[in-house]
């Protein structure tokens, strides 16, 4: 049966279709080995994860790379209506209008960045694929009716549905990692659960069943592996569009409002303010943003390539 | 085709009904409930009660559910707590304008993105191909309301090219007729008044427009790539056809078939998620009434706007639906 939103779905069931399937000639190299053989030689897929590696290195090591105190309100006693020191010596980026060093505030800011886009993506696929697998693995009437949540959810565009959470759970930074997940769990659902039936009439999961493997092993030893792989690369993609959404989030006033606990959404959407004073203050938040949302999308795009059958030659 | 569009109608039921248990389940899980929503934080206990009383907010859940559902099937979501007005009438002022900015957006999208994307295509592997592929991956990573903010910067308050703000100045004393600030004024003939309203449609719309510009470059040269290589171009290049023919009939019109869809879909998404651009542009649409809302706690006027918008949403991709039936049969058939 098709229903509203064909081809948006449409879209999400044809990734999710071409799951697990094994190229001609190369049914002897697992999928996971022969995509990684590929991604080592894509110059773009390396371009990609040195940039989120760098950036997860960063936020590791925040407490030690910060140059100084992010909270410190140093140079505050140098701040006028209308003007905000620039960078000078110590302070490579300048202070923000608190008086606070930037340099200190942009390391340190990645861990909540990072960890907010990374706890809502996570969060959201693994109840994605929670809903997907219950509906995958057991077809039937629990698959129209979990579907038929899924694709309500799915017709609300992604950040009313986020703005609307967080004005329901309240400004903090768990409700605002909540309402991102939120808007990944329908995608999720529907991918997986699409791959899985795809996957179901394989060969392998028949020839499971013919050898009398329960279905409980068939499902989550056999298909579901195989069912993955969308779902990798989708997740991978939703790291970006998570940290972005979070930004804007952020600016919408719906953020974090502990502004003791720097982040690059709340850095970027206070010093809107000061943007004729000095635009800096904005520039250098925005793009640490930029540059991480493209470094996990040159990393999704590539393991899509790999992973894909289709672009493998 | 009657058929299929009935039957793509008939579907709609279940999804508006299920939206609109979301959001009745929504503003009951407020703090404070619909009492407080409607009459504000400062309410007092009594008020409150009165209300509850007044409105049936004492009645079993599933009463007050059909009540709602009475009401919102009329098109009432109650009145807005800041301005008091129904919240229905905001909606049907404020949606011209985010029509206005989002039609801009996606022809400034289209005009450019189609022409790049193909552009990119043919000369695939050169400078302009890298160029575009690495400027959509850009767009999308791009905050909206940053790039929204660095237009305003640049073009409204440093050189002063183009408005920064609002729909239209406020010395201009307009006859408005449908709300559509340019459209009222082609109609009315006043022309600089129209000028006016066009102009401020130009950086927000620019803003808004970079997403669906990035995405549908993307799609459009990668679908390119696809066709050229398909058997029946060769055929046609091979059977002498001029090339401007196989260009123009043969892969254009085969490539485009995936864009429209992306085009349909980023329209619903445009007229639904203006709140980013328009806030910034303090633009006076849909998007940045739902702004003063969250800001105002204005949890009456939120909800209708996001029940109405839904719907939107949930109507244009009906339209792109059935116009993919129509410029692709083998949908119908399913």
């Amino acid at each position: 049966m098709t229903a509203i939103g064909d081809v948006k779905r449409r879209r999400i069931d044809e990734l999710a279709a071409r799951a697990g399937q094994v190229p001609e000639g190369e049914g002897g190299v697992s999928l996971t080995r022969s995509a990684f053989r590929r991604l080592r030689r894509d110059p773009v897929a390396i371009a990609g994860a040195v940039i989120v590696v760098v950036f997860l290195l960063v936020a590791a090591f925040a407490p030690w790379l910060a140059p100084r105190d992010p909270l410190a309100q140093t140079l505050l006693s140098e701040i006028r209506p209308g003007y905000i020191p620039g960078s000078r010596e110590g302070f490579p980026l300048g202070v923000d209008n608190l008086g606070r060093d930037v340099l200190s505030r942009l390391i340190v800011g990645s861990r909540q960045s990072l960890l907010i886009g990374v706890v809502s993506t996570l969060l959201g696929a693994v109840v994605g694929m929670a809903i997907g697998v219950l509906a995958g693995a057991l077809g039937g009437w629990v698959d129209s009716v979990v579907m038929r949540f899924v694709d309500i959810l799915l017709s609300i565009p992604g950040l009313l549905m986020a703005i609307s959470i967080s004005v329901l759970l309240g400004q903090n930074q768990y409700s605002l990692v909540i309402a991102i997940a939120v808007t990944q769990v329908p995608v999720f659902a529907r991918l997986l659960r699409g791959s899985m039936l795809s996957q179901r009439n394989s060969d392998y999961a028949l020839a499971a069943r013919a050898l009398g493997v329960r279905r409980g092993r068939i499902v989550f030893g056999h298909v579901l592996p195989n069912s993955l792989s969308p779902v990798i690369v989708q997740a991978t993609l939703s790291l970006a569009t998570a940290i972005i959404e979070a930004a804007a989030l952020s600016f919408l006033g719906l953020g974090d409002p502990d502004l003791g606990r720097p982040e690059w959404g709340a850095m970027l959407a206070n010093a809107q303010q000061f943007l004729g004073v000095r635009p800096e203050l904005a520039i250098y938040p925005a793009l640490c943003i930029i540059v991480v949302a493209l470094g996990f999308t040159l990393l999704g795009e590539s393991l899509r390539e790999a992973l894909d059958p289709k672009f493998r030659r | 085709m009657l058929r299929f569009v009935v039957r793509r109608l008939l579907q709609l039921i279940p999804i508006l009904l299920g939206l609109s248990v979301l959001l009745f389940a929504w503003l009951r899980a407020l703090p404070g409930g619909p009492a407080q929503a409607a009459l504000g934080e400062r309410a007092t206990p009594e008020a409150i009660a009165r209300y509850n009383e007044l409105f049936g907010l004492d009645q079993p859940i599933y009463v007050q559910y059909l009540r709602f559902l009475g009401r919102a099937v009329q098109l009432d979501f109650g009145n807005s707590t800041r301005t008091g007005r129904p919240v229905t009438e905001e909606f049907l002022e404020r949606m011209p304008g985010t029509i206005e900015l989002t039609l801009f957006a996606m022809v400034f999208a289209i005009g450019v993105g189609i022409p790049l994307g193909y552009l990119a295509a043919r000369r695939h592997g050169s400078w302009i191909d890298s160029t575009s592929v690495i400027g959509s991956l850009l767009g999308v990573a791009i905050p909206v309301f940053f790039l929204a903010y660095l237009l305003r910067l640049v073009f409204a308050v440093e050189l002063g090219w183009l408005p920064g703000s609002g729909r239209q100045e406020v010395r201009i004393d307009a006859t408005r007729v449908t709300n559509f600030y340019v459209l009222d004024g082609v109609l009315t003939g006043e022309w600089d008044a129209a000028w006016d309203a066009f102009t401020h449609l130009v950086l927000p719309g620019i803003a808004l427009g970079t997403i669906p510009l990035a995405i549908i470059v993307r799609i459009t040269r990668a679908s390119v790539l696809d066709v050229v290589n398909e058997d029946y171009v060769r055929t046609a290049n091979a059977k002498g056809l001029a090339t401007q023919t196989v260009r123009r009939r043969h892969i254009l019109r085969n490539a485009l078939l995936p864009v429209s869809t992306t085009i349909g879909l980023q329209t619903g998404l445009l007229l639904s998620g203006a709140v980013l651009t328009e806030t910034v542009f303090a633009f006076g649409g849909v998007g940045s009434a739902i702004y003063d809302a969250i800001f105002g706690r204005d949890y009456a006027l939120l909800q209708g706007f996001v029940l109405l918008l839904a719907i939107m949403y949930v109507l244009v991709n009906l339209l792109v639906d059935i116009s993919y039936g129509l410029l692709d049969p083998r949908v119908r058939v399913s």
